[in-house]
């Protein structure tokens, strides 16, 4: 175990990888099978052939997308096995519940109707057809919910204890688990933007037809449901991101400080609408944290604890212990350095635990386990050797955060112009402008929902369980060039099939535009 | 028993019929195996989107069954992962490029050409099958790993586990280990004309011919290759855990156990029937129903198989270093707590089950015919 560190660092990096790959794909199945839905219920009440026409265009789209986003998601569950064993172990109790419930609720449903979906036109009625692409539709959102239960659950670890005779921690309560406030903020978070990425998917292949001037009636009616589910998208997205914000400055309050470059919190603090960092800033340091910014007064104080005047704390705030008390808010102010001690402490307990144990020394055994629950909540700082290592990369956080924000809002204005085109402005959907807006957000959707995920999960370094348990005790036992090797496989692989996937679908949309989409029955 | 080992031995009931369905389900992968032999390119098409429209629920078992195992008994996934982890990977890979390969195979733009995605089709069906065999066989035969839970106190050397260097290669290359994974690769074969079989209708009386003959070759070297798995097996050594939780080498263990749950015994012969039954009633007559007889033999053979791998405290994955580290379902389970959560959600399983049932039905009506494949297809 000489390499460790890069082990991690190699263990990291797959991971990073394989999600963010697998997140290029999920997004857009999650929204464009509720589209998909919705053309065929079109479809279905008004009997027009020529909605089960453009239906079966983009669901044609959508099965080119959702082959390549089945094959990129069973690395990630198996990863959990092969790189991070120890983390199987350790909350395995808890963390597999939600990932075997996905499958028998989620992954059979969606594997049993897709292919009702594409091969059951002629085989089944109307009405089963539609239910089958709805219960497609409801099986990748019930899918979605029970792996951010899981990943929610790595945020905020709750309804579990510590076992120290199995040395692992147990589930001691299934609702805490998975319905609580984190767990519920962010499935409505990333689904909804699911819908906002499908939407503006929509809107662009749209555009594009339009600047083509091929299948005009067709994109106009596509954009226009793009428009609105991209609107509806960002709104839940809006308010649930808003609830993120204040669930993460409660139990991930060094996220938080992360996600502003803040280093130094103040009552009533401002938030960075525009920033560049100081690249030399270090924690603990005099070094200014920003070259360059503009502020709005008081927003973060707002996003976080929906209070004007409440105490902010940054990232020295929480390393060196905060003293003030926040309006409203519970934040832990014990120090880093205290909470290393007491992570090494706990860890010190177990230990004598388990020799109480082997002794048969009830008495002890009874001692180490109160000292282990005084101090395991701070259990994963013990393998820390620093505060600063419990410092997230600040840098790609920050930048990761505003790209988001700013995208986000772009998009909404958007998809608001999007609805009023498309329904008071009709002639300007003949604008280039327009229809060059609505390619040139495609690659924008897919950088706002990238960097979503970067700031969620790059902001948690170094845990992979909240201070239960940091990336570095939670590997496997493999070599480094073994981890290395798989990397790059993965890298080719991955960026081999996305690219075939981009070719297909624009061989294929181009193709079909050539066509009169909308009374194409063989489409 | 205590409700904790009641629910210990549901749960690995429910990983047994998991395991079942996946193997009974390999079907796909044994029929992709075979697309490379001479066919004409309208009987290939068939055999194509006939497996295309299946493959997703083979691959959503592998996941579930990964899943439940996790959920169910953690330490395992821990161990067999982490440990075996070029095994794993291998078998990874080989189900990443089967993913993509049927939507992509003939869509214009696919930049690599139909053969790459059918040579990708050609690998999952070869690699999946043999090692998903091997895997198994690790249950019986074991691995070269060691357990120390104690090592998550050394903040510089945390890992619990250790495995041979060689990390799950040594298996693929264990006889013992390959002649189950050979077997189920024939299986698989065997299976899959069982399926073109019943689900073909091409109205080509040669077609359906080839496939019967097929049936009886690959059927024919799947049961060797069985029967020696099932002598090796009874005649191996495992290991099992007295009271105290010692666990023991003991010759014979897997013949033990069958004897002693001569219920499970009872119940291998009838599925081992079964599935010669299904072989020959594809090879010698006329029916179509060869595929049911033999797929519910399958599903009861390996339930039993799996099963003498893990009750009366029997160690399910023998660790060949120290087997002391060997893990039983005692051992290696997730709490009470969990298992009594997980096992409310699986009262959904039956459900889960009638909507496939329902599904394959409906879409199967009437076999699919030359006219199926115009529309969508692969």
């Amino acid at each position: 175990m000489n390499d460790l560190f890069s082990l991690v660092d190699w263990s990291r990096a797959q991971f990073a990888l394989t999600a963010m790959y697998h997140w290029l794909f999920v997004p857009l199945t999650i929204g464009l099978s509720l589209i998909v839905a919705i053309m065929e219920t079109i479809y279905v009440r008004t009997g027009d052939q020529r909605w089960k026409n453009i239906t079966r265009f983009w669901m044609t789209l959508f099965g080119i997308n959702f082959a390549i986003g089945v094959a990129t998601g069973i690395i990630l569950e198996f990863e959990f096995g092969t790189n991070w064993s120890n983390y199987s172990w350790f909350v395995g109790d808890i963390f597999g519940a939600p990932l075997a419930i996905e499958g028998i609720l989620a992954f059979f449903m969606e594997a049993t109707f897709v292919a009702v979906m594409f091969f059951g036109w002629n085989k089944v009625s109307r009405g089963f057809h539609l239910a089958s692409t709805w219960l497609v539709a409801l099986g990748v959102s019930l899918s979605a919910l029970w792996i951010l239960i899981a990943n929610a659950w790595m945020q905020n670890p709750v309804g579990m204890q510590f076992d120290p005779e199995q040395m692992r921690n147990v589930m001691d309560d299934f609702t805490a688990v998975a319905f609580n406030a984190v767990s519920m903020h962010k499935f409505f978070h990333a689904v909804s933007s699911g819908w906002t990425l499908a939407g503006v998917f929509v809107m662009g292949i749209s555009a594009w037809l339009m600047w083509r001037k091929r299948n005009v009636d067709m994109a106009r009616q596509s954009f226009k449901i793009g428009a609105w589910a991209g609107l509806i998208g960002l709104i839940v997205t809006l308010y649930t991101g808003d609830g993120s914000a204040v669930q993460v400055a409660r139990v991930q309050p060094m996220k938080l400080a992360a996600m502003e470059g803040l280093y130094r919190g103040n009552v009533g603090q401002e938030i960075v609408a525009f920033g560049i960092l100081n690249p030399d800033k270090k924690p603990g340091d005099s070094l200014p944290a920003y070259d360059l910014k503009v502020g709005i007064p008081y927003g973060l104080s707002i996003l976080a604890n929906h209070k004007m005047h409440s105490f902010v704390p940054g990232i020295d705030d929480l390393i060196d212990g905060v003293t003030l008390t926040p309006e409203g808010d519970t934040i832990n102010t014990v120090s880093y350095a205290e909470r290393i001690e007491r992570g090494r402490q706990a860890r010190e307990a177990l230990g004598r635990f388990h020799a109480a144990n082997a002794a048969g020394d009830t008495a002890a055994m009874q001692a180490a386990r109160a000292d282990i629950t005084e101090d395991y909540k701070y259990f994963g700082y013990g393998f820390l050797d620093k505060p600063v290592d419990a410092v997230p990369p600040v840098a790609i956080t920050f930048y990761a955060f505003h790209i988001m924000v700013l995208l986000g809002g772009f998009l909404f204005l958007y998809c608001l112009l999007g609805i009023y085109v498309s329904k008071w402005k009709r002639g300007w959907f003949e604008k280039p402008w327009l229809q060059w807006l609505g390619m040139l957000s495609l690659p924008l959707v897919w950088i706002c929902s990238q960097a979503g995920w970067v700031v969620c999960e790059v902001g948690r370094q170094p845990w992979t369980i909240q201070d239960i348990l940091p990336t570095r005790g939670a590997i496997s036992d493999i070599s480094t060039g073994s981890v290395q090797l798989t990397f790059w496989l993965f890298a080719a692989l991955f960026t081999l099939l996305l690219v075939a996937e981009i070719s297909i679908m624009c061989r294929y949309i181009s193709r079909a535009s050539k066509t009169d989409i909308e009374n194409n029955n063989n489409i | 028993m205590t409700e904790l080992q009641i629910l210990q031995a549901y749960w690995w009931l429910l990983i047994a019929v998991l395991g079942a369905a996946l193997v009974f389900m390999l079907f796909v992968q044994g029929g992709q195996s075979m697309l490379v032999c001479s066919w004409t390119e309208q009987q290939r098409q068939l055999m194509v989107n006939s497996l295309g429209r299946k493959w997703e629920l083979t691959f959503t078992t592998l996941v579930v069954f990964g899943g439940a195992f996790f959920a169910s008994f953690p330490l395992y996934y821990s161990i067999s992962f982490g440990g075996a982890y070029w095994l794993w990977m291998l078998i990874l890979f080989s189900f990443v490029i089967q993913a993509v390969s049927y939507e992509f195979r003939r869509k214009r733009g696919n930049l690599y050409g139909t053969s790459t995605y059918d040579a990708f089709l050609l690998i999952n069906g070869v690699v999946g099958c043999v090692l998903l065999g091997v895997a198994v066989a690790m249950m019986f035969f074991g691995g070269y790993f060691d357990v120390a839970r104690t090592d998550i106190l050394n903040p510089g050397s945390p890992v619990i586990s250790r495995w041979a260097d060689t990390h799950g290669l040594e298996l693929i290359g264990h006889w013992q280990y390959l002649l189950l994974g050979v077997a189920v690769f024939f299986l698989a074969r065997t299976q899959a004309c069982l399926y073109f079989i019943n689900n073909i209708n091409s109205g080509d009386p040669t077609f359906t011919a080839r496939l019967r003959r097929k049936t009886l070759l690959n059927g024919i070297i799947f049961a060797v290759l069985f029967v020696a798995f099932a002598v090796v097996l009874l005649t191996a050594d495992g290991m099992r855990a007295d009271a105290r939780g010692v666990i023991r080498v003991e010759p014979y263990l897997y013949l033990h156990n069958l004897l002693h749950m001569w219920w499970l015994g009872i119940i291998f012969v009838i599925g081992v029937v079964m599935v010669l039954g299904g072989i020959a009633v594809g090879a010698f007559t006329a029916s179509r129903g060869g595929i049911w007889l033999s797929g519910i033999g399958t599903v009861l053979v390996v339930v039993v198989l799996l099963a003498i791998a893990g009750y009366d405290n029997t160690a399910y994955l023998p660790s060949l270093t120290n087997p002391q580290s060997s893990l039983t379902l005692a051992n290696s389970s997730s709490s009470l707590f969990t298992l009594k959560t997980m096992s409310w959600v699986s009262i959904l399983v039956p459900f889960v089950i009638g909507y496939i049932w329902y599904v394959w039905r409906k879409m199967n009506a009437g076999g699919l015919t030359n006219q199926d494949i115009e529309g969508h297809s692969y």
